[in-house]
């Protein structure tokens, strides 16, 4: 492997990147894009939920309960019925997602036993946000009176819960707000990455097949080897750059704690980008057109990161055999550590053993990219 | 004196085959040192194959392949260090300016900095290439966008030179110009092998190769190939050319009709006693046509006397 033959490619290829828009937009604008796409547009709160409120007694105790409704962050009240069947059509319309009805006898219950009821209608066609939704409104009543139980009634889904009046002591650890974009944004970083850097290198050297540059390439003494270092150099540039970007970005701008240490994150980038850098040029090294490259690129990445690296959806929770088949999804380890990295402040000791598979990962991809094209015509 | 060299370029029984095709058959030769030596035949005789069997993009499905003494297929690597190979299809960075692609080309080759840069302003300038080495070589003209292939060819300075069709699809005056340039090289020693689809570069070549249906039909100096052409060659020109091809196959004496716009070229085995034989059928066929005349053969006249001559076995 000779260095200088490394360098006139890498050379070569920082010039082509430079002159193609394509390539351009890819490797700065597709990031940003995305960043705000997915940083807005994925979140999994609930906040100021459109709630109707059926009032049976209106008495001051039931005003107050209210009261305590409106001035939850979760819900904001929008009407006030007067009776069941506005109720319903309120849901049935989507006005509201659940409606809360106070009962006649609430007051008197509330003072002769010391515990009373509160109704909540829920929207379970929906029953995720019906779930929530119902913990947030037993929530709200646990904060006005220790005694009052939520009686809820599901519409659509799943039966809701009923509270069984257990009382738990809460601590949250590493995502202190609860707030689904601390959570989300690192898993973020690796969409992001693992798209951008596959959809770049994906087109490396299809370009050449496709612009009939590789058989004057291939007459050169130049080695398999150094085309794909040469060729992934400043690939692996644009994706540092995109990673400080990502950084700053989920920081400064949708303030996401960060709490590791810096060497770690772009340690653990490296081994990242090494992966998904390696895979597309090994796709592209295998199919010889730039469109089939770039969706097969897509395909491999988009897909797989989104779906199984645990990005937003907890691998956990998913059947055996697709729990399985995460372990050959590469972002699900890169998507592990930047979680630990972004809210639990984990050091690369702590990180072992995602950290080890990504590098296995890594030197598999980097060996077989270094043989993927044959320096011959078929 | 060092001792007489070896042939520069040497195939032995090469052969390659395409799904159904065979490409290039048990095919020998030698070129040596300062040779310019053309190959020629029609599209699908093989040429492109025997040009990348011999540049090691191609791995040949036997037989061997040698420049300056190194195997091409065992070696490639150190083979390539002497030899460059410009494909039919222009092969450099339209994205990338005529400098930047040259200097691409010369770290590739790991010709020293100094050196390189040293080589590239008199190359451009004997090209007539300087003013333009800050435009994309996307914006050059055919014929420069071939010079620039030549001059990234040459960078490294190569002992022989692989060139696959160089000329199509450029113009006469730049085709002379290239001529130039390739006897300069073989002034300095350079060992040229070329594909032509043209009769005069053909004729430039100090030996000729008729390629045919993936076999060399004939090798020779051009002037001892045409000396081979069998009789005579008359032009008759016609608006109903395609006519006249088609009733003249049937007639005594005729080794082969080829037409070519509104002429159709006659291979005859004697023009005194045909001509007059001719002029009566066709007048009797009531087909207008001009004073049938003696012609000089071109490229495809000989290749078609040559090969008739040859199926014929006579």
């Amino acid at each position: 492997m000779r260095w200088g033959r490394i360098r006139a490619i890498a050379v070569k290829e920082t010039i082509q990147i430079r002159r193609d828009t394509r390539s351009l937009i890819i490797a700065l604008f597709m990031p940003f894009m995305q960043m705000i796409l997915l940083g807005y547009g994925v979140s999994l709160d609930i906040k100021h939920l459109p709630v109707c409120v059926y009032d049976r007694e209106g008495s001051q105790n039931s005003q107050a309960l209210l009261k305590h409704f409106q001035a939850s962050e979760y819900f904001s009240i929008i009407a006030v019925l007067k009776n069941y069947r506005e109720a319903k059509a309120a849901l049935d319309s989507d006005r509201c997602r659940i409606v809360i009805a106070i009962p006649h006898d609430f007051s008197q219950k509330l003072s002769d036993s010391g515990g009373s009821t509160v109704q909540v209608l829920a929207d379970a066609s929906d029953d995720n946000t019906a779930n929530i939704a119902i913990g947030y409104a037993q929530s709200v009543v646990d904060g006005f009176a220790g005694n009052l139980a939520v009686a809820a009634q599901g519409f659509g889904g799943s039966p809701a819960m009923q509270n069984q009046g257990v009382d738990l002591e809460e601590r949250v650890w590493y995502n202190e707000d609860l707030d689904s974009r601390n959570y989300i944004i690192p898993g973020v970083v690796a969409l992001i990455m693992a798209l951008v850097g596959a959809l770049l290198t994906s087109l490396t050297i299809s370009r050449e097949w496709e612009r009939g540059t590789m058989e004057l390439l291939i007459s050169t003494p130049v080695q398999p080897s150094e085309v794909m270092l040469g060729k992934l150099l400043p690939y692996f540039a644009i994706g540092m750059l995109d990673a400080v970007f990502c950084l700053v970005f989920s920081v400064f701008w949708f303030h996401v704690p960060f709490r590791g240490s810096l060497f770690a994150l772009f340690f653990t980038t490296s081994l990242f980008l090494v992966v998904v850098l390696g895979v597309g040029f090994l796709i592209s090294a295998a199919i010889k057109s730039q469109v089939g490259a770039s969706q097969i690129a897509v395909l491999v990445t988009l897909l797989p990161t989104s779906l199984l690296s645990g990005y937003a959806f907890p691998i956990d929770q998913m059947p055996p055999l697709v729990q399985g088949v995460t372990y050959v999804v590469f972002a699900r380890y890169y998507v592990t550590i930047l979680k630990s990295l972004f809210l639990k402040g984990s050091g690369l000791e702590d990180l072992a053993r995602p950290v080890l598979a990504m590098g296995i990962y890594a030197l598999v991809v980097a060996f077989l990219a270094g043989r993927a094209f044959k320096k011959r015509l078929d | 004196m060092t001792p007489e060299p070896g042939p520069m370029v040497e195939a032995k029984n090469l052969v390659k085959h395409f799904p159904g095709v065979f490409a290039v058959k048990e095919l020998s030769f030698s070129v040596g040192k300062g040779e310019i030596f053309g190959l020629a035949g029609p599209d699908g005789a093989g040429k492109t194959t025997v040009i990348r069997l011999l540049a090691g993009v191609m791995p040949p499905d036997s037989g061997t392949a040698t420049v300056d003494g190194i195997d091409v297929v065992r070696d490639p690597e150190k083979a390539r260090q002497h030899l460059s190979y410009m494909p039919q299809r222009f092969g450099l960075y339209e994205d990338l300016t005529v400098d930047e692609n040259v200097r691409f080309y010369a770290d590739i080759f790991e010709v020293p900095v100094a050196l390189r840069d040293q080589r590239i302003g008199p190359l451009l300038t004997s090209f007539g290439m300087e003013p333009f080495r800050r435009r994309l070589a996307g914006q050059l003209s055919g014929g420069m966008k071939q010079k620039l292939g030549l001059v990234c060819a040459l960078i490294h300075t190569p002992k022989i030179l692989l060139l696959d069709e160089p000329t199509t699809g450029v113009d006469p005056v730049s085709r002379r110009d290239f001529w130039k340039i390739l006897y300069g090289l073989r002034g300095e020693g350079v060992t040229i092998l070329i594909s032509t689809a043209y009769l005069e570069e053909a004729e430039r070549c100090t030996r000729l190769a008729l390629f045919h249906q993936g076999t060399m039909a004939y090798c020779d100096t051009p002037a001892n190939l045409k000396a081979k052409m069998p009789g005579k060659l008359l032009n008759i020109a016609s608006p109903e050319a395609r006519e006249i091809q088609k009733r003249i196959q049937s007639l005594e004496g005729i080794a082969g009709a080829l037409l070519m716009g509104d002429h159709v070229h006659v291979a005859v085995d004697e023009d005194q006693k045909r001509i007059p034989e001719i002029t009566r059928a066709l007048s009797e066929a009531g087909l207008p046509f001009d004073p049938v005349t003696v012609t000089e053969p071109t490229m495809e006249d000989l290749f078609l006397a040559l090969l008739k001559k040859k199926e014929t076995g006579s």
